[in-house]
């Protein structure tokens, strides 16, 4: 298996006011083409701050990270928001969905700036809620819809370009229990289908979905190891 | 990529019509300006359009002379009390003067004329049948009254279309018909037709024209015989047209014993003075309204601006989740310039209907005549969209260069 995600050395700072706040501090790491792994950690150890790297919203302060071989740093606003629509899919903990919109021009997001005629954009789009089990509710808006259905019309839209990798930032914070099983469901089948995920979770139960688990403390790696499955155990 | 346009226009509508008032108010200044652009332009090309048809209808080498009736009883006093210019002058003008086509001279009158049992108030000429030809009045039927009619004081008039429709009924036949002024029975020779309404709003068609001795002697009645109203002369050719004024003030002067420097009792107006004066008029209202127009069409610019600018804001966190999937700074520059546009555009396009409207009621109400063309409606259009296309550039461009991150962030 080649490596999707390399990253060395990575330092992310922040200046507020007089401060110097060192989110990433040398972070290094190596993620293959179709792990799943979970992200760990104290609030404030810079796991968005690392997310946010990997998913090219944002830049390393220093260091290298490396995407499907190519590197990102240096690259220009538009050439990263190119790589955003081709090779990443999001799943924020607040769902980030546009309001007032209905789930399918949601989804429909990502492939309005690729320029695909609009058909083939409302066919990859129903395909991609039918995935996430949403077929019937097309039109709802996020209003119209709970909370665990907001956030897979989230999922069906980071899946509608078939990315190669799935960030997903605490996906399941804001929901109860049996709506964050069906997410961790419908992630795992992603994952089976080839798509690389990354998940950032506080819940243990949740992070035991993945097959790799990292701490994270201080902006640094702690402890990198392979969640062995009950199943397997 | 047109279909990322179409969509993006479908968004910017969806996006005004939840926002109605508050588009409708931003909107206000490019309603105005457009209107104002439309009532503008449409009051203007009518005031130029009858200027030239006035021209057309006097022929560009007309000359009209009055008597200057302020110079009365003051300076000259010698020839008698109101008598400036007389028939005598005009008979002089032509004869002196070989560039002169055509020299003739008129009388006018307010005066009731009666037929049958109706009667209207009208404006009586009396003219010299050269008027007829100078002023190239042409007949619906029937025709001009002659030099021998002139000489017999004869009892026949030409009339107008405002006169025949309120002294007829429809249909009827008014050449033959005998008609009344002051009780003198006249019989109808001529319709003149119809030349519409003058840049100064007065309608030419309702008029009665009879031979200037007939109004002279028997309708109009003079304190002084021979004394004119006004005297209108032509030439052949236009270019010869300010050489014959200096002419015609050289004889007049003369003829009326002013030495020295002693002023004018006269007034010389070629048509292209008349015409002159005329466009300075409308060029005079023509500016106002621009200033206007210029003045709402920038207000509304900085209106879309300002509104736009609270839209980015108000939408910080959509832009950061379309910058996550991928939209460039072109896409969102384009969102938000479009959404510019599509206020400007039916911002005008009520501001087409609003002017359009404004002229039609001013044609109405003051009598102004009016030309609303399709290229005006399609410019002022237009003026729209580039006005909503320049005061989005800014809010466009602050919305695209926001930081992803940051966006997403926004609270
Ligand atoms: N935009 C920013 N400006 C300044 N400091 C920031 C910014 N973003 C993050 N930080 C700081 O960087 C550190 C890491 O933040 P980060 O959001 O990555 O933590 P986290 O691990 O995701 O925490 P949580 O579990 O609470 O989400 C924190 O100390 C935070 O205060
Ligand atoms: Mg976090």
């Amino acid at each position: 298996m080649s490596p999707l995600i390399v990253c060395e050395d990575l330092w992310k700072v922040y200046r507020v006011g007089d401060v110097d706040v060192q989110a990433l501090r040398g972070l290094s790491v190596t993620i293959n083409e179709g792990e799943f792994v979970a992200i760990m950690g104290t609030s404030g150890s810079g796991k968005s701050t690392l997310m946010n790297i990997l998913g090219c919203l944002d830049q390393p302060s220093k260091g290298r990270y490396q995407l499907g071989g190519v590197e990102v740093k240096g690259l220009q606003p538009d050439q990263l928001a190119e790589i955003r629509n081709r090779k990443i899919g999001f799943v924020f903990q607040s769902f980030n969905l546009i309001p007032r919109t209905s789930a399918l021009e949601n989804a429909q997001l990502p492939l309005l700036y690729r320029g695909l005629p609009l058909k083939e954009q409302r066919v990859l789009a129903s395909a991609a809620l039918e995935r996430v089990g949403l077929k019937g509710r097309e039109h709802h808006t996020p209003t119209q819809l709970s909370g665990g259905q907001q956030q897979r019309v989230a999922i069906a839209r980071a899946l509608v370009t078939s990315p190669s990798l799935l960030l997903a930032d605490e996906p399941t914070g804001n929901l109860d229990t049996a709506s964050s099983l069906e997410i961790m469901e419908i992630l795992e089948g992603l994952n089976r289908d080839g798509i690389t995920v990354i998940l950032v979770t506080h819940e243990v139960d949740i992070a035991a979905h993945a097959a790799r688990e990292i701490v994270i403390k201080d902006g640094q790696v702690l402890s990198d190891r392979p969640i062995h499955h009950r199943a397997y155990s | 990529m047109s279909t990322f346009v179409w969509l993006t226009v479908m968004t910017a509508l969806r996006v005004l019509q939840r926002n109605r008032l508050r588009a409708g108010l931003t909107m206000l200044g490019i309603i105005i300006g457009v209107g104002a652009v439309i009532a503008m332009v449409s009051i203007g090309e009518g005031a130029k359009l009858a200027v030239q048809k006035q021209i057309a209808s006097m022929g560009a080498n007309g000359i009209l002379i009055w008597p200057n009736y302020s110079m009365i009883g003051g300076v000259r006093g010698g020839q008698g009390a109101v008598v400036t210019l007389t028939v005598a002058d005009a008979i002089d003008l032509k004869k002196k003067i070989p560039l002169l086509a055509e020299a003739g001279w008129s009388r006018s009158g307010s005066m009731q004329v009666m037929s049958g049992g109706r009667n209207w108030s009208t404006t009586v000429i009396g003219a010299s049948p050269s008027v007829l030809t100078i002023r190239a009045w042409a007949y619906s039927s029937g025709g001009p009254f002659t030099q021998t009619d002139m000489d017999t004081a004869a009892r026949v008039a030409l009339i107008g279309q405002t006169v025949v429709e309120n002294l007829f009924d429809p249909g009827e036949e008014p050449v033959g018909a005998i008609i009344r002024l002051k009780n003198v029975p006249i019989r109808v020779i001529g319709v003149l037709s119809p030349k519409g309404q003058s840049p100064s709003g007065s309608d030419q068609d309702d008029v009665v024209m009879i031979p200037f001795s007939t109004a002279e002697r028997k309708v109009l009645g003079t304190s002084f015989l021979g004394s004119v109203g006004g005297v209108f002369a032509s030439t052949d050719r236009a270019e010869d047209v300010f050489e014959a004024v200096e002419q015609i003030r050289e004889v007049l002067r003369s003829r009326h014993r002013l030495q020295g420097d002693r002023p004018d009792d006269f007034i010389i107006r070629t048509q292209i003075d008349v015409a002159k004066v005329q466009e300075g008029t409308s060029e005079t209202l023509t500016g106002m309204l621009l200033a206007i127009a210029s003045v709402s069409l920038l207000v509304g610019g900085i209106g879309i601006m300002n509104i736009l600018l609270v839209s980015v804001t108000e939408r910080t966190r959509e832009i950061g989740i379309r910058m996550a999937v991928g939209a460039k700074r072109f896409h969102i520059m384009m969102q938000f310039l479009i959404e510019a546009m599509t206020l400007s555009m039916v911002g005008g396009g009520i501001g087409v209907l609003f002017g359009v409207t404004a002229a039609r009621l001013t044609s109405i109400i003051a009598g102004w005549p009016i030309v609303i063309s399709g290229e005006t409606i399609l410019t002022a259009f237009g003026f729209s969209l580039v006005v909503g296309l320049f005061f989005g550039l800014y809010p466009a461009n602050k919305a695209a260069r926001l930081n992803p991150i940051e966006a997403l962030r926004y609270e």
